[in-house]
């Protein structure tokens, strides 16, 4: 009886999401509410876990309850501790969801939703959960040891020392775009600069807290900090309303840049208890706590998507970032779909905590479909958008302008109505002088979420309140990551400049430390300046210089996974790893191919600096460059970009080669040679 | 009140309460702080003579180890 209604269930299912896909199919040109889209995923992702991400984990992986995994070998209640699925689930899903999801779906919405919707189901099924999961496996087996030290032992340590050296300039990159999304979002944003830098004080008083007054309460400590955020946002609207005070918190675009190098530099050698451990919960409870919010506010509101299906830029010849729907629609939206990110959170402390293989499934598969469901959401909050609006925020001062007439006549000119007073009205609803030209997504999603907010709890000046908590809860959690990853990046350099001078490996040297995270602030702040002062916005160009290279560590991880199934003589199931990798690959490698060569100069960086160079040797000065120096400047970025993203090629055309080689002598041996550790059987439950 | 309607809602407020501890625990590994309740029983059980630490010095000790090699976070 129960089998048979379990089947019913789930054929239901299969119905509901159909039916949900159809209504999204037929109702082209005319606006439909967003619940078929956030249906329909619900649909999917439930679908495909529990037929795809099962078949996986009995089939392919054979995973086995019986065995036992590394925390109950090595339990020892503080690394390694047999968690509770549902616990570690939470654990999981915090450790891999941050702003990447938040951002690429809103820059992918300039081709409407559906690219982007379809992308999103489609890589999270067949890509991203099956990265996450296999890799999670994988480390289970070996100790819960890294993806790189996994790299080194099955591949080899030539892939090992190519896979960090990727690692680290994805890193930079990596920090530099996610500084230069805040950069964007607080430029001549007296409330939202102040409600961030309030983050400061809070963070060091909930440091101290805990350290002295309260000793480890940090739930406790965390109610009081979110308390005090709520009370900063509310305080940013009567500082930006006092003439003299908002003087004092506006900042240009290149002040707020020096500002945060000097953050990252300062906040990642502070002790960590002082100001990156209470950031860190702060964000932690304010991203899961916003994004619970942001879906009940979509069930309850039910809002229209505005934005149409497909716009004309598939074609390539949009205003956010340039290039056609292959392959830079598959690199937009990294996060959402696929993260070579989350191999690494898979093989890092997750593992140490699983108390059976039988959850890795749910943990990995499942823990990506989650973070999926937040990308679907936030291509939901761009599409309530008018898209007018959306591509006022989102284009660059030097195609629609400076002032709200030139941004409303270019964006009437694209096909989109748009008038001045729909973006004076806009800027005057939540609370900012303008929203021209905010692209990097925080602000774009911040207006969806608070017009989607606004719809649950009306009221005057409530929009303006959800827009800054909306700015302050993403800012929050990228400078997070900017103290985080600019520790983790000062590791990388010292593992890396250790193997060539020992005394840089000792993590207690002062020196040692200092010119280390100098070395890694002064790598991604040189991208972010550049962002900073690009006048195509920054986003144009690093976006999908991240876009490649997280990808490309996406890559990489499912081609040690596929090595280790041919090792493990699993061949017959090859392509649940090797079809994903193989897609990757196609889309990071062709997306570098035209970022490097192509001729058209909105695209390629060498026909870019070309152009640059040859006005520069007439010496003429090309717009939107006012110098000579600025020419020459173009001419040099342009040069360090197209170099950056000829490493990420050849780091993937390396690895790639190495892994056939390893796939190569694993098949002519007659038994398996995957490095797993030995059977252990596990303790009866 | 019958015996048996008390008994089922003393088990419901079991169950609550099992469930609250379960999302205290989510909330405190959501920032890397294992279970302390777990820690103290795994000491008593496998190192009876060892020392065990206390709640304050197991979340010190915690703390550092989750940034000491700087915490993977995803983009």
């Amino acid at each position: 009886m129960k089998p048979a209604a379990a089947t019913l269930g789930w054929a239901l299912f299969a119905v509901l999401g159909a039916i949900c896909l159809a209504v999204i199919a037929l109702h082209r040109g005319e606006s439909i509410n967003a619940l078929w889209l956030v249906a329909a995923a619900l649909c999917v992702f439930f679908i495909g876990y529990r037929f795809y991400g099962r078949y996986i984990g009995d089939a392919a992986l054979r995973l086995d309850p019986t065995r036992a995994t590394p925390a109950q070998r090595r339990n020892d209640g503080l690394d390694y501790v047999p968690t509770d699925k549902y616990v570690l689930f939470g654990h999981h899903f915090a450790a891999i969801a941050g702003a990447g999801p938040l951002v690429g779906p809103v820059l992918a919405a300039q081709m409407g939703y559906l690219p982007g919707t379809l992308w999103i189901l489609a890589g999270a099924i067949l890509a991203g959960a099956v990265q996450d999961f296999v890799i999670l496996f994988m480390s289970t087996r070996r100790d819960a040891r890294s993806l790189g030290d996994m790299i080194r032992s099955e591949i080899g340590p030539a892939a090992g020392w190519v896979a960090m050296v990727g690692t680290l300039a994805i890193m930079l990159i990596l920090l530099a775009v996610l500084a230069l999304i805040v950069v964007k979002a607080l430029a001549v944003s007296p409330w939202g600069t102040f409600t961030v830098a309030a983050t400061l004080p809070i963070a060091l008083f909930m440091g101290v807290y805990l350290r002295f007054l309260r000793p480890g309460r940090v739930l406790e400590v965390s109610a009081i900090g979110i308390v005090l955020l709520l009370l900063s946002v509310w305080l940013g609207g009567v500082v930006a309303a006092d003439p003299d005070w908002s003087r004092a918190f506006t900042f240009s675009g290149v002040q707020l840049a020096w500002m945060l190098i000097a953050y990252g530099f300062v906040a990642s050698v502070l002790p960590v208890w002082l100001l990156l451990a209470p950031r860190d919960y702060l964000s932690t409870f304010l991203k899961v706590g916003t994004v619970s919010l942001l879906a009940v506010a979509i069930l309850l509101v039910r809002p229209e998507l505005k934005l149409p299906a497909l716009t004309r830029f598939i074609d390539g010849s949009g205003p956010v970032f340039a290039g056609s729907l292959f392959p830079f629609l598959f690199i937009t939206i990294a996060c959402g779909s696929v993260s070579g990110f989350h191999a690494l959170v898979s093989s890092g402390t997750t593992p140490k905590m699983l108390d059976s293989e039988a959850n890795a499934c749910f943990i990995g598969y499942g823990g990506m479909l989650t973070e999926s469901f937040v990308a679907i959401m936030a291509l939901v909050a761009a599409s309530v958008l008018e898209p007018g609006v959306y591509f006022s925020m989102n284009s660059p001062a030097a195609l629609i302008g400076n002032t709200v007439e030139s941004a409303a006549q270019a964006i009437s000119g694209w096909g989109f109505s748009l008038t001045p007073e729909m973006l004076t009205q806009t800027a005057r609803d939540i609370g900012e002088s303008s929203i021209l030209s905010r692209a990097g997504g925080a602000p774009t999603l911040a207006v969806g979420m608070a017009q989607i907010l606004r719809g649950l709890m009306p009221g005057a000046g409530m929009m303006a309140f959800w827009y800054h908590y909306a700015i302050l809860f993403e800012a929050l959690f990228i400078l997070t990551t900017v103290d985080a990853g600019t520790r983790i990046g000062r590791f990388m350099i010292q593992d890396l400049l250790g193997a060539a001078y020992a005394p840089f490996r000792r993590t207690e040297s002062w020196a040692a430390n200092l010119s280390a995270t100098a070395l890694c602030v002064g790598g991604w702040g040189y991208f972010l300046y550049q962002g900073v002062v690009d006048p195509l916005g920054g986003v144009n160009t690093l976006w999908p210089l991240f876009g490649i290279s997280n990808q490309m560590l996406a890559g990489l991880a499912l081609i040690f996974a596929s090595v280790v199934l041919i090792k493990m003589k699993r061949e017959r199931y090859l392509w649940v790893t090797a079809l994903p990798m193989i897609w990757l690959l196609v889309c990071t490698l062709s997306a570098g191919w035209q970022k490097m060569f192509s001729d058209d100069v909105k695209l390629g960086f060498l026909a870019h600096a070309h152009k640059f160079g040859e006005a520069l040797a007439q010496g003429q000065v090309l717009a939107p460059a006012k110098s000579i120096a600025d020419m020459q400047r173009i001419v040099r970025n342009d040069h360090v970009d197209a170099a950056l993203t000829l490493l990420f090629m050849a780091v993937v055309v390396l690895t790639l080669l190495f892994g056939a080689r390893a796939a190569w002598k694993a098949r002519r041996a007659a038994q398996p040679t995957a490095l797993e550790a030995p059977y252990v059987a596990a303790p009866i439950r | 009140m019958s015996p048996r309607r008390s008994a089922s809602f003393s088990l419901s407020m079991d169950r609550l309460r099992a469930f609250a501890r379960k999302l205290g625990q989510t909330a405190h590994l959501a920032v890397g702080v294992p279970d302390y309740e777990g820690y103290v029983a795994h000491r008593r059980a496998h190192h009876p003579d060892e020392p065990v630490m206390s709640y304050e010095e197991f979340f010190r000790e915690r703390l550092e180890s989750r940034y000491r090699k700087g915490s993977s976070r995803c983009c």
